[in-house]
């Protein structure tokens, strides 16, 4: 029997990495917030990797934690090892990545949803949404229970109709066995809602203590840890870390795969969904690459209360007894004893170009999504649109405007105009290649890039927001001195430039000029320096990065020019496509699926050409 | 900031006038560096609107033209912006220079329809006319799509996708590197990619310096002979070319690519296209090479077609005949020296069209050949395409903002800078030369990258 329970401004469907952002910033901006969960043993859950950040995905972790999210906060406090990639590369491409204690992070999380005003937990499976007039005005569990409600965020992740498979064995499960929901997907199809089916797998969890690692590469953490987030105190983070060891496949392991491939559940056509280029599986490894001898593999803790550890590079679908020879036949892994298998695993989600850039359905008022459910892949990927969908989920409730950010300001930026403006046919994951002003989204500049919105949406307190002001100042101030302090040709300039390694001065220089010598450094001239004032490393660091490349910087700058120009020409939403005859056919259908915001969006749209866009242009200025 | 534009705005033909049209904020800035008055002492700027003034182009020291520049300020001009119109003497060659000197001076080449556009975005144009501009920027912009690949010669297009390829190799591999540096080292890859792109960019400088020389279009009236197999094709183009620059035979079917010379007949640029002879065949090369010839054909602005005065006329004509089409075409009737009473009466009833009898082998009936082109030619029925010019020089243009990528990336690897840093003009570089080949980039460098690197976890 279908009975009505209370009523919630915000009803959040996954308590992922998306739906947890989703209903913290919903919570925080006072409204009352239910958050759906099929266990509330896996909120926050990592099935996956047991790892936060990387390349690119380390710089939506700090954005999000710019924007007031939790995600940064939250492996701040439970990460076991912790490094900056890139290093040797440029600043642009620096990526933090920490090895988190899955468990605790997982803990931690729930401890905080546990503890915010105005949010509510319950294990349910949501099963419909329920409309009036294509606004959303509740969601109905399985049990029948129907909770009003005047917006709702879909962050289903991985579990819609999800199946896992290995070898000839398919379970109708979300990952790590939890229960799918397997209604939701009719119910949103009945609403007009298209859906894609995508896959994704995960390697074996195998026991540290049947592991040879006197055989491995050892992989330390950093010794100075830089925190996630702008508010943790790099002081502070001083435990030890754990380490992750480096193995290789060889050809016995290549030999065992390629005699087993037709038992693949992927080459046999089991499965039909789409699988992620960026993390194919091993046996997709070893047939597509077939002149690589070996291929490498990390294994990594998966926290510090486990004997687990995860098999990284190693993700596969083969039958049982193909995997425990594929994985014994790993040196150091002679003795392996799986806790786990790997598996595939397959789930329903959208395509996603049925959003608009605020994550809301264009379809449905008051109906957004984030996350994998919206065909990305990736913890980082699905909080940075849970924390935006649940912004513009309060915002629409507040009568304001949505978020969004360009491609100019955030990788979320990019992120969420990639997968609302482009088609997808894989699980998107973020990449730094993608964003094409990557000098200035920088990693380490992402508190004085986004914190502003962060502010004025209201999860970002005035006190946090005035430093982060005072910060740019400070930056400004010791710029501005830097090209305004003379070095002279003098005795000690010369001999301290020498002894680094860096051409004498043939005349007077400043010491701007002399930080943009890619030799030298901020720091390092600090002798020849005198009137130097005593700042933090973060305002140095930002000092130094925007004088050595500012001839880049720049430039992109003046490249962020033209495109804001063509991103603040808004379409309105009631074009009609098919009264501009001009507009070639197959421009014409896409820019009538996409229905873009702006110029600029709609010259991302593939198959759409410059000259659709003058005359789309044209067609504007009637 | 709008930016400043110009373009040759009358045809490139035998006229004896031509005019080059500048509009923008910056018109009159230009104008001053290139423009010596025969009163001396005022600039253009400083005259007032709407009136015309006499003097030269001059490019530093050198006299470019004689011309008259007509002052149009803002508002009441064809754009609604600042404008200067120069005309120049007619004649592709001197056009050209006095279009290049503008350019030079930091001014963009137009786009197809971009006059149109901005007088109609700034209010000029009647709101009643947008669908009309619409359409002039539409046809403006596939014909100059059409034409830039038309235009290129097979090897040339060749060469430049060659060039991007390695472009986005390199910018893949890299880009794989940063996104799984513990996979993917980039350890020793800078010296390698320096090596690279000294060999690429000196290979752009060679294609830059052979569109100077108009080596790299097809320049002039784009002429298609076409014709069956052994009518005589092969040895017409030689003719024209004055040198054995086709193969020929007696066995049927020998060309079986397109061969191109430029020519000159009576002073009229002629781009020559030979053609494999139109036969059903079941040869796959030379199914490839009829394939092509229909290609030519389509794309041509001249046809001669070639008939075999010692054959009857076949069903196989009628395919060639359907090329025809809409086209400007001259009818000819080869090897009349084997044929003692040349029947032409057939083919003017299939084609509408006197017939004229000549043997290229023998090199007669050539001279009513060349009447005929001349002719045509002077009452205009012939023409230079006047976009083709122009896409030419975009054309180049891409090429130096390629070649201009090159030598950043080149700075960059010389300033010490990460390898991050080099992507960003390598992706320009490739862009440019998309911009060539009507290719755009989209997922191009993410495909790359997923297909040539083993990536991830």
């Amino acid at each position: 029997m279908d009975q009505v329970y209370e009523s919630y401004d915000i009803a959040v469907v996954g308590a992922g990495h998306a739906g947890c952002e989703a209903a913290l910033a919903c919570a925080r901006l006072s409204f009352r917030t239910v958050l759906f969960t099929v266990s509330t043993d896996s909120i926050a859950l990592m099935p996956c990797n047991p790892n936060i950040g990387g390349t690119s995905k380390g710089h939506l972790v700090r954005e999000i934690d710019a924007l007031g999210g939790e995600m940064g906060k939250n492996i701040d406090k439970t990460y076991i090892q912790s490094k900056m990639l890139n290093r040797s590369k440029g600043p642009a491409v620096h990526s933090l990545r920490a090895q988190a204690d899955k468990q605790e992070y997982s803990k931690e999380m729930r401890r905080v949803l546990e503890n915010t005003e105005n949010l509510v937990i319950k294990q349910a499976e949501v099963a419909e949404i329920i409309t009036e007039n294509d606004c959303i005005t509740g969601v109905k569990t399985a049990s029948g229970a129907i909770y009003p409600c005047r917006a709702a965020i879909l962050c289903t992740g991985t579990y819609l109709k999800a199946r896992c498979i290995y070898g000839e064995v398919s379970n109708y499960t979300g990952p790590n066995g939890l229960p799918a929901a397997n209604h939701l997907t009719d119910s949103l199809i009945a609403h007009g809602i298209e859906m894609y089916r995508f896959k994704t797998g995960t390697p074996a969890r195998i026991d540290k203590r049947s592991i040879d690692f006197s055989v491995m590469e050892e992989q330390l953490g950093d010794e100075k840890v830089v925190p996630f987030s702008f508010t943790t105190d790099p002081d502070s983070l001083t435990k030890p870390q754990v380490s992750c060891w480096l193995a290789y496949t060889n050809e016995e392991t290549h030999d065992i795969i390629k005699k087993n491939i037709d038992r693949s559940p992927l080459y046999s056509g089991v499965i039909h969904g789409t699988g992620p280029r960026y993390c194919p599986s091993i046996e997709d490894k070893v047939m597509k690459f077939a002149d690589k001898d070996r291929h490498q593999i990390f294994i990594e803790p998966e926290g510090n209360y486990t004997n687990e550890m995860y098999i990284a590079g190693m993700s596969s679908s083969l039958p049982e007894d193909v995997q425990v020879a594929m994985y014994r036949s790993v040196k150091g892994m002679e003795n392996a004893q799986i806790v786990r298998n790997a598996y595939a695993i397959e789930y329903d989600c959208i395509n996603p170009m049925q959003l608009k850039a605020s994550l809301e359905f264009k379809k449905i008022s008051g109906l957004f999504s984030g996350g994998q459910f919206n065909g990305s892949s990736g913890y980082e990927e699905a909080a940075a649109q849970g924390l935006i969908a649940g912004i513009n989920a309060a915002r629409k409730l507040q009568g304001k405007e949505p978020l969004i950010l360009d491609r100019s300001e955030a990788y979320i930026g990019v992120l969420i105009d990639d997968l609302v403006t482009k088609e997808t046919h894989e699980p998107y994951r973020m990449m730094t290649s993608r964003a094409e002003y990557r000098l200035i989204l920088r990693q380490d500049n992402a508190d004085l890039r986004l914190t502003k919105y962060g502010y004025e949406v209201g999860l970002i307190s005035e006190e946090r927001y005035r430093k982060l002001e005072e910060k740019r100042a400070q930056i400004a101030a010791e710029m501005q001195r830097a090209k305004d302090t003379p070095i002279g040709a003098n005795e000690k300039v010369q001999e301290l430039l020498t002894t680094l390694g860096s051409t004498p001065l043939k005349s007077g220089s400043t010491l701007a000029e002399l930080i943009t010598r890619p030799e030298l450094s901020y720091d390092m001239l600090a002798p020849i320096d005198k009137n130097r004032p005593e700042l933090s490393v973060d305002v140095t660091e930002q000092v130094e990065i925007e004088l050595k490349y500012e001839g880049y910087i720049k430039r992109q700058m003046s490249q962020v020019a033209q495109f804001k120009k063509m991103e603040h020409k808004r379409i309105p939403a009631d074009i009609d496509y098919d009264a501009i005859p001009s507009i070639r056919i197959e421009a014409r259908q896409k820019l009538k699926q996409v229905r873009p915001e702006n110029v600029g969006q709609a010259s991302r749209i593939s198959g759409v050409s410059p000259a659709d866009i003058s005359v789309l242009l044209v067609y504007l200025g009637r | 900031m709008t930016e400043t534009i110009a373009a040759i705005s009358t045809g490139l033909s035998n006229s004896g006038i031509s005019i080059i049209r500048v509009s923008g904020p910056e018109t009159f800035q230009v104008m001053d560096r290139i423009f010596r008055g025969k009163k001396s002492g005022k600039k253009l700027s400083e005259q007032k609107t709407h009136t015309i003034h006499y003097g030269w182009i001059t490019d530093g020291d050198e006299i470019v033209d004689e011309v008259l520049v007509s002052v149009m300020r803002a508002p009441h001009t064809y754009t609604a912006e600042d404008v200067a119109e120069i005309n120049c003497h007619g004649g592709s060659l001197v056009t050209k220079k006095v279009l290049k000197t503008v350019l030079k001076q930091g001014v963009r080449l137009a786009e197809a329809g971009e006059f149109t556009k901005r007088a109609f975005l700034n209010g000029r144009i009647d709101l009643s006319k947008a669908e009309a501009v619409m359409e002039v920027i539409r046809a403006k912009s596939d014909l100059a799509l059409k034409n830039s690949m038309a235009q290129l010669q097979g090897n040339v297009l060749k060469e430049i996708s060659a060039l991007r390829e390695k472009m986005i190799h390199h910018t893949a591999f890299i880009e794989a590197a940063l996104d799984d540096p513990e996979h993917i080292s980039l350890e020793g890859f800078t010296n390698e990619l320096k090596t690279s792109i000294i060999e690429i960019r000196e290979r752009l400088y060679r294609l830059i310096s052979s569109a100077e020389n108009g080596r790299m279009l097809r320049e002039g009236i784009r002429t298609v002979i076409l014709g069956k197999p052994n009518v005589g094709k092969s040895s017409l183009l030689n003719v024209f070319a004055g040198e054995e620059r086709a193969i020929v035979t007696d066995i049927a079917g020998t060309t079986r690519d397109t061969i191109e010379e430029s020519v000159t007949v009576r002073g009229i640029a002629l781009a020559l296209i030979d053609t494999a002879g139109i036969r059903s065949t079941e040869d796959v090369v030379e199914k490839i090479g009829v394939e092509k010839a229909k290609k030519a054909a389509e794309e041509a602005d001249l046809i001669l077609y070639l008939a075999d005065a010692t054959n009857e006329v076949t069903e196989e004509e009628k395919e060639i005949l359907s090329l025809l089409v809409n086209k400007k075409f001259i009818v000819l009737l080869n090897k009349i020296d084997l044929c003692e009473e040349p029947d032409t009466s057939v083919l003017e009833q299939l084609t509408g069209q006197p017939v004229l009898c000549i043997s290229a082998k023998k090199e007669e009936g050539l001279d009513a050949l060349y009447d005929t082109i001349e002719k045509m030619f002077f009452q205009k029925e012939l023409s230079y395409n006047e976009e083709l010019y122009i896409t030419g020089e975009r054309q180049k243009q891409s090429l130096q903002d390629a070649y201009d990528a090159m030598g950043k990336v080149l700075d960059s690897i010389e300033a010490g800078m990460p390898e991050d840093f080099f992507s960003i003009d390598l992706m320009q570089g490739y862009e440019s030369l998309g911009e060539i080949t009507g290719e755009s980039v989209d997922e191009d460098l993410v495909n790359t990258i997923f297909r040539e690197f083993c990536m991830g976890k």
